[in-house]
């Protein structure tokens, strides 16, 4: 277990200029959720952010976000996330390289490396401890949130700094809309439950978390546990594992108060969400919050956010509702995503 | 007292051979399997020397047991090879109720297939199946789900370093109890968008590198796929596995210097390889071999170098790079040269750092020239550093 | 040579995203790295890429590059030196 004592999220909503919790809500009816920027400046001396691409100067600025809320020198460790990486990076030596492999510039292919916004941010930190870099798909901020838990077990580390960092670009969405990953028009993401359809709603984020050994003051949550687990060959329950996930921390599915689900709209699989739900938690509340921020390789990272600002603050904002129900407390959250019924996770949440 | 890991499996293929005996045949041969491109069409292929493996995509899928069919990239099918060969040894497929893991490391992903078919990407639905293919874990899960591993399943990339990090990551999840054992390394195919990409920031040698050499000029990029089964002593007692070495200890730094270059003075090698050595136990003179990171830039070396005699000081163990023989093999290159140094402890040997000529100038220390048998090896350090500073050492030790 | 110090400037400029400096800025005698516009070994190698894109120059050796990049003079130097 950990301490989550400080967030630095950009996302689509203004997670990035206030503090409040999801005060206002953005709408939007378009291809996908991009992300509200906020000016870099503060954040990355223009010399050094000369050459950055947009998910570069994104993970820097809210990695800085969150060191600065829980204030933190100096991470022990520092690990991302990142489905994808810098597809416009990736985009553009593809671009190059497919036409004539002539005057193609370093600096894209540095940065479409999986590891450089963790690299950047330790250059910008300076901190010489250690650094890691997941990338696999819905697993890549989960696998990061493991490898820190396991550093504050094996006592090697007391501060970690870990994210989950995704961008989209209008390129990608087409090239992945040809195997039914998107919604094939733009929609609303306030309407975005109205006509089933297949396909999810894409978006994207940057989320930095500051996970402590010690409480400080500006903690939100205990981050209890988190588990992945892939259904190989479809055969294979997942769900089957959450007994047992919860039994660890002397849990089980009576004292979760409210669940935090992954819907994002994609009618072909939406309803393993609901069959979990049916399943282990009749009658619960069911929160979601893919509808603000979009469905992306780390967007758990924005409902990590969520669980954690709901916790700290005691609220439920109606914008989060499910369904009808209301949790008879705010203390232990369930967050359950999977991407396409292979990838499974389990995020345990608890209030202070 | 923390569970000590043991290493029962390993599988590798790359230029010097599709399999553990091959390659260790070649390393004994003293034989190098660098060449000219062959299965890459792109303009740098008269002019680079690289490590490629002499098999085209259909040979690849005869020898990874799998009818070809559209979505496979070649890194997968790398990957599938070495991880199917460690897999057979560990004996995974016995003691199922072992909590068993996957974690693999690539950064080209199926980027080989990607740049091959992008057009069509872009305007067409007829190379569909390879749009998911094209991410990090892709390869990952097709050897996942064909070796039946779910407990835990991930994939690292922090470039050179990658392979490396995974098997890092593999001891600790058995360190902390959560897995039994572990399938971990790396897969890397070559690919026109990574040779373009080192191409551009001019570290490619266009003739046979020279690591650790006064008139190194570079690189020669490979590609390969090496894993190693990582088991607990409880798990050891459960499957019958015999223990080919133990990994003793594993450090990651950062340099947090540049975001390709390496510090003048290497303080991130430094610090992994003074971690991995704190905590194996062992003092710096038990080590008897470093398999270096030695990639042949000038600036790699220069730092990596600097980093050993700091942490050595006056008692410099043997050390070569064996990048001349394999080519650099990027995301794989951490557990291929895991393997090749675990073979050292086997087989009592010490491979050459081939195509070496003259002490770099401002170090006080020359790599192994030639091959070393029945020499006493006991604890070897195996350096894996990459791009943005990420700098990883393992320490391997006879049981 | 004036007229190609000014090009240069522009070029050099958008190659390497310098956004928050005008050509005026730049004292074409000034050295490039370092101290003056604080530029680094990739940024010499974005240079490389310039010269050949845009004036058909090839430098193999990316040593050299340190003479040739010194200041815009030397680069318009070099130009007007090896063009095609």
């Amino acid at each position: 277990m950990a301490f989550i004592n400080g967030i630095g999220l950009i996302s689509p909503q203004k997670t990035a200029e206030s503090k409040e919790f999801l005060a206002e809500i953005v709408e939007y009816t378009a291809d996908y959720l991009k992300c509200i920027e906020p000016g870099y400046r503060s954040y990355i001396d223009p010399i050094q952010s000369r050459r950055m691409s947009r998910l570069i100067k994104m993970g820097i600025a809210s990695a800085k976000m969150s060191v600065a809320e829980a204030g933190l020198a100096m991470p022990d460790a520092i690990i991302t996330g990142t489905g994808l990486g810098s597809v416009e990076d990736t985009e553009k030596i593809l671009g190059e390289i497919t036409k004539e492999e002539r005057f193609l510039n370093p600096t894209p292919f540095i940065q479409s490396t999986y590891n450089t916004i963790s690299s950047q941010v330790a250059i910008q930190l300076k901190c010489h401890n250690y650094n890691s870099t997941y990338v696999h798909r819905t697993f890549s901020f989960e696998s990061g949130l493991i490898d820190g838990l396991m550093q504050i077990e094996e006592q090697t580390a007391s501060n970690i700094l870990a994210a989950g960092i995704d961008e989209m670009t209008m390129n990608h969405l087409q090239i992945t809309r040809r195997i039914g990953q998107w919604k094939m028009h733009p929609v609303s993401n306030l309407k975005l439950l109205e006509n089933s359809s297949p396909g999810a709603l894409a978006g994207e984020g940057a989320a930095f978390f500051v996970l402590g050994a010690e409480k400080t003051g500006s903690a939100y949550a205990n981050l209890l546990d988190v588990k992945t687990c892939l259904n190989i060959n479809g055969s294979f329950k997942p769900a089957s594992l959450l007994p047992c996930f919860l039994a660890k921390h002397n849990l089980t599915v009576y004292d979760i108060d409210l669940l935090l689900l992954g819907y994002n709209g994609d009618c072909n699989f939406d309803p393993v969400y609901l069959d979990f739900a049916n399943h282990f938690f009749p009658g619960k509340a069911q929160a979601w919050f893919k509808h603000l921020c979009g469905e992306y390789h780390t967007a758990t990272g924005f409902g990590l956010y969520v669980a954690s600002n709901i916790l700290k603050h005691q609220v439920y904002p109606e914008i989060l509702h499910f369904n009808q129900m209301n949790p008879p407390r705010l203390k232990n959250i369930l967050m359950y995503n999977h991407f396409r019924n292979v990838n499974h996770a389990f995020m345990l949440v608890q209030a202070l | 007292m923390p569970r000590r890991i043991f290493i029962t499996g390993y599988g590798i293929i790359s230029c010097i051979g599709n399999n553990i005996d091959e390659t260790l045949t070649s390393l004994l041969q003293s034989k190098p399997g660098t060449g000219r491109i062959r299965h890459i069409d792109t303009i740098l292929k008269d002019e680079l020397l690289v490590g490629e493996i002499p098999k085209s995509q259909e040979e690849l899928f005869a020898m990874a047991g799998i009818t070809p069919v559209e979505g496979y990239s070649r890194n997968a099918l790398l990957g599938i090879i070495a991880a199917r060969e460690a897999f057979l040894q560990g004996q995974l497929d016995e003691n199922r109720n072992l909590k068993t893991g996957l974690i693999s490391a690539t950064t080209v992903g199926g980027m080989d297939r990607c740049e091959l078919y992008y057009n069509d990407f872009l305007t067409n639905d007829s190379r569909n199946a390879h749009i998911d293919a094209y991410d990090c874990a892709d390869s990952t899960e097709r050897i996942a789900s064909l070796l039946g591993i779910h407990d835990f399943v991930t994939t690292i990339s922090t470039a050179c370093s990658s392979a490396a990090n995974s098997i890092m990551l593999g001891a600790r999840m058995i360190r902390t109890g959560r897995l039994d054992r572990v399938l971990a390394g790396g897969c890397e195919s070559l690919t026109k968008f990574h040779l373009n990409g080192f191409n551009a920031l001019k570290i490619l040698d266009k003739d046979p590198c020279k690591p650790f050499d006064q008139h190194r000029a570079g690189i020669n990029l490979g590609e390969g796929a090496a894993y190693l089964v990582l088991e607990s002593e409880e798990s050891l007692e459960k499957t019958g596995n015999t223990a080919m070495c133990e990994l003793a200890g594993w450090g990651n730094a950062c340099e947090a210097f540049h975001q390709t270059a390496s510090s003048p003075d290497g303080v991130g090698a430094f610090l992994a390889m003074k971690k991995a050595l704190e905590m194996s136990g062992l003092q710096a003179t038990e080590i008897d071999y470093v398999n270096a990171h030695g990639t042949g830039t000038d600036n790699n070396d220069l730092s990596e170098g600097r980093a050993i005699e700091k942490l050595f000081g006056e008692s410099i163990p043997m050390v070569s790079s064996t990048k001349p023989f394999t080519g650099h093999t990027t995301s794989a290159a951490g557990s291929t040269e895991a393997i090749l140094s675990i073979f050292c402890i086997q087989h009592q040997v010490i491979w050459p750092n081939l195509n070496f000529r003259e002490r770099i100038s401002d170090l006080s220390f020359s790599p192994v020239e030639k091959l070393l048998t029945g020499v006493q090896v006991n604890a070897v350090m195996s350096n894996s550093f990459g791009f943005g500073g990420n700098d990883t050492s393992l320490i391997f030790k006879k049981v | 040579m004036e007229e190609l110090i000014e090009k240069l400037k522009k070029e050099v400029i958008e190659q390497l995203n310098l956004e928050d400096i005008n050509p005026d800025d730049i004292n074409p005698d000034s050295p490039l790295f370092g101290e003056g516009l604080g530029l680094d070994s990739i940024d010499a190698l974005e240079l490389i890429v310039l010269l050949e894109k845009n004036y058909g120059i090839k430098i193999e050796d990316p040593k050299d590059g340190k003479k040739i990049f010194h200041s815009i003079r030397t680069m318009a130097e070099y130009i007007t030196e090896h063009k095609k």
